[in-house]
């Protein structure tokens, strides 16, 4: 059997009948990501050891007949802003690079719970801010498809090591955009769940209003899996809704009939690149060959939503970033005059330039005597694009666009100008201020043979939708399919 | 446009200590992301109510409880500065 060139489904099929072992599963990843060396390099820590103790545990428990959780031997390669107890969780940050957490985040207990395998820890953009995993302080991951260029971000290295075949499955974490477009750049699935569906128990803060967890695996049936797993309530995050999760995988093969479509016409404006273009359009046109009602819609306040979120993102960073101040955990400085200089001299040692960017534009942005003029509007603003999304899902089910205006940029391209790496992110940055649950699926590749994906977004807490409305494109194509040919 | 004084200001109170470089080249970023996002300007936000989180959830209450928590041991074990029993950190009062 091709271990790692198999879906979550064939493998979970493939262990449960006994022709391969947990072990098995997991060697074969784990000797996929020593033969990648530091080629795509997508894992900050590779778990060996305890993979294969609990692969050894899964198959000592299936062997007695003892209950297996739904994700029984896969391995997951987890994001490193993720905390795992005993396990490095360096966010890619100098100034956590020495952090092991004394506890397990929500998803972590989940996944263990689960059975599942946690095979490494994954690279991203330092504290998840970034859109390229170029902001990592500790390593470089590229592009399984062209390793010349970015995996996306902020997790690229969740994404990558999906796509590469290091893991099947991949946990990360979405912002404004952190999973689905990394998913899109790397020709994966990417799965952003609403507002509330995961705890983030455990997940190190970024912006805290907008910060959600979520899945990527090959296929959107895998994403589905994971998420059934991840979601549900946990009293720690005050935020995580109290309501009960769907059986994902169980309805996904259903069809939705009498599906209605929404194409946001903002999402196709200036900027697109005309691959992604050409290909989301003949995406949608396999939604009206199934018979759905495609029809245009808008949402006006897309071109303030940049805007909107830089502020409110960076202002909640500033805030959440203020607890490393070298004293309880995290780097503290060797040399310096006094206790405040303590903390300012070990926070500009402990954080690379982006964060530094991002923790005084949000100090600014909040500051005395700007706080109304920027965060206050800012917020107000965050209500009209919801207020727009609201009123387009009283008519469609879905929304279809690209995940992303280009694919993916080349290593260095936009690292030296900021506002045009945040302007990467206009598709997938609405959906994080409304709340609402988002998906990137492989959808096509550009003439240089870079993936390109296609978004689509539902209403909150409609992911049975969303995820459904996806397997009915995927059964029609075969891009999720198609691997990078890598060495 | 925000003066060098302005940039340092922040600095302070980010508690980022950034040198002379870092604030030149923060200065210009920052200029240029505002200058962006005075995009805002255009929307009218009378009568709008701010959106400070989209969570269907106010006040999430538990009993008040003696539960675990970490040990002590364990909280300690990322301190930069500990001598086994306490976080430690520089003098803060000057003495007399």
């Amino acid at each position: 059997m091709d271990i790692t060139g198999s879906t979550t489904g064939q493998l979970l099929k493939a262990m449960q009948s006994g022709s391969v072992s947990a072990v098995d599963v997991t060697q074969a990843y784990l000797d996929e990501i020593s033969a990648d060396g530091e080629t795509i390099g997508a894992f900050l820590t590779v778990n060996s050891e305890g993979a294969l103790a609990v692969a050894t545990e899964v198959d000592r428990k299936r062997s007695r007949g003892e209950p297996l959780g739904r994700l029984a031997g896969l391995p997951v390669a987890v994001k490193d802003n993720i905390c795992t107890k005993g396990l490095a969780t360096t966010c890619a940050s100098r100034m956590l690079e020495n952090f092991v957490p004394p506890y397990d985040a929500h998803v972590t207990t989940q996944l263990l719970n689960a059975d599942a395998v946690i095979i490494g820890k994954a690279n991203l953009d330092e504290f998840a801010m970034g859109s390229s995993t170029e902001n990592s302080a500790l390593k470089v991951t590229r592009n399984p498809w062209d390793t010349d260029c970015t995996p996306g971000g902020s997790s690229g290295g969740s994404a990558a090591a999906v796509a590469a075949r290091l893991a099947p499955l991949g946990v990360g974490s979405d912002t404004g955009g952190s999973i689905r477009q990394p998913a899109s750049f790397c020709g994966v699935v990417g799965l952003k769940p609403t507002y509330g569906r995961v705890s983030r128990y455990g997940l190190i803060a970024f912006a805290s209003s907008l910060d959600q967890i979520g899945s990527f695996a090959t296929d959107v049936t895998g994403a589905a899996l994971l998420l059934e797993t991840l979601a549900g309530h946990d009293n720690r995050d005050s935020t995580s809704v109290d309501r009960p999760v769907p059986n994902y995988s169980a309805t996904l093969e259903q069809p939705l009939t009498g599906l209605r479509v929404g194409v946001v016409s903002e999402f196709f404006g200036e900027g697109i690149d005309a691959d992604v273009d050409t290909s989301v359009k003949a995406a949608i046109d396999v939604y009206r060959s199934l018979g759905a009602e495609v029809s245009e819609v808008s949402l006006p306040h897309t071109k303030y939503a940049v805007a909107t979120y830089y502020l409110i993102a960076c202002s909640e960073a500033s805030s959440n970033l203020a607890r490393y101040d070298g004293v309880h955990y995290g780097h503290r400085a060797e040399q310096f005059e006094n206790m405040i200089d303590m903390y300012a001299a070990s926070r500009a040692e402990g954080f690379g330039a982006e964060v530094k960017r991002r923790i005084m534009l949000g100090v600014f942005a909040l500051s005395e005597g700007y706080s109304d003029q920027y965060y206050l509007k800012s917020l107000k603003v965050r209500r009209l694009i919801r207020n727009d999304f609201d009123l387009v899902f009283e008519n469609v089910d879905v929304l279809a666009g690209p995940t992303c205006p280009t694919p993916a940029f080349r290593i260095g391209e936009l690292v030296d100008d900021p506002l045009k790496m945040y302007l990467s992110d206009i598709c997938t940055i609405s959906a994080n201020l409304a709340g609402i649950p988002g998906v990137s699926i492989p959808a096509g590749f550009s003439s240089d043979g870079l993936p390109i994906g296609m978004q689509l977004l539902a209403a909150p807490f409609e992911e049975e939708t969303l995820l459904r409305a996806a397997r009915m494109y995927e059964r029609e194509t075969d891009w999720h399919r198609k691997r990078p040919s890598l060495g | 446009m925000l003066s060098p004084e302005d940039v340092q200001k922040v600095a302070t109170l980010a508690r980022l200590k950034l040198s002379t470089e870092e604030l030149q080249q923060v200065s210009r970023q920052l200029d240029g992301i505002l200058d962006y996002v005075a995009v805002l300007n255009e929307v009218d936000v009378s009568n709008v109510e701010p959106m400070a989180h989209v969570a269907d959830v106010a006040n999430a209450f538990r009993e008040d409880e003696v539960r675990a928590s970490l040990p002590r041991e364990e909280s300690l074990s990322n301190a930069p500065k500990t001598d086994g029993k306490y976080f430690l950190v520089p003098q803060i009062l000057e003495t007399a």
